[in-house]
């Protein structure tokens, strides 16, 4: 099960609130304060462009994004509602000329996250895309001083 | 925090000076702001992100919409930054080759190739 799992409506304006819970759970789970902003861009990154797959498909469903705590390391799996069988994920070629600029949003933000995370897997199924990042932790975690 | 944008003139340039985080849900502020001000006829810009906290993709696509616009009209788009977590998204994307990137307006005013 995921240490804290977010839904959010596929608006622009809530991608800042992923970005924050993110950073914020990314923070407690030990991941170093100088990986902290790329952590912050990644997620925005990934949300962005859930939020632009969901408008260019109308799916009303939310974009979900899941932060995992694990021993040693740190994982956000950004799931979006498109079905994977469309060919979005591969190349965008569904969409059509018309909206090329989306995705050439799209692509810049997927060459953002690649530059940024070591471990990233970008998977397209039936039930959705998912962009899954992971980053390492510390042994040195902020764990609970006594409760 | 929200975007804020705020601009003046420098002898022939227009100084966009850019505050708060440009991401998915502020950045068409920025595309409208940088699109009226070429509609107005202003072509060698320099944009100020001193004061940027944030700059996502969606950033990076408007700036170079931008530089787009003011070229057709054989203008200039310099950026004004010395913050290394904005640096490095221009880095990582290549655009430190497209952009000409100065450590402050008076440079980048000054600026003429």
């Amino acid at each position: 099960m995921a240490t804290v799992e977010l839904r959010f409506s596929a608006l622009p304006e809530h991608v800042r609130t992923a970005r924050l819970v993110a950073a914020a759970v990314a923070r407690r789970a030990g991941v170093d304060e100088a990986v902290l902003d790329e952590v912050r861009l990644a997620v925005g990154e990934a949300c962005s462009r859930a939020v632009g797959l969901h408008e260019s498909h109308d799916i009303n469903s939310p974009v979900r994004v899941l932060l995992i705590e694990d021993e040693k390391k740190f994982s956000i799996e950004v799931g979006d509602g498109v079905n994977g069988d469309s060919g979005a994920h591969e190349n965008g070629a569904a969409q059509g000329a018309a909206e090329s600029d989306a995705e050439g949003e799209d692509e810049m933000g997927l060459a953002v996250i690649s530059g940024l995370v070591d471990d990233v897997e970008v998977t397209a199924g039936k039930d959705g895309g998912m962009i899954r990042m992971t980053w390492p932790t510390t042994t040195a975690a902020v764990l609970p001083q006594g409760g | 925090m929200d975007l804020s944008l705020s601009t003046r003139t420098v002898g022939d340039r227009t100084v966009v000076e850019v505050g708060g985080e440009i991401d998915v849900y502020t950045a068409p502020k920025l595309r409208e702001q940088l699109v009226e001000l070429v509609n107005d006829g202003s072509y060698h810009l320099v944009v100020d992100m001193e004061r940027v906290d944030f700059l996502d993709s969606t950033g990076l696509g408007v700036l170079v919409g931008g530089l787009k616009r003011v070229r057709a009209h054989e203008g200039s788009l310099r950026l004004v930054c010395n913050q290394e977590r904005i640096l490095k998204i221009f880095r990582i994307t290549g655009l430190t080759k497209v952009f000409p990137i100065h450590t402050s307006v008076e440079e980048a005013v000054s600026a003429t190739d």
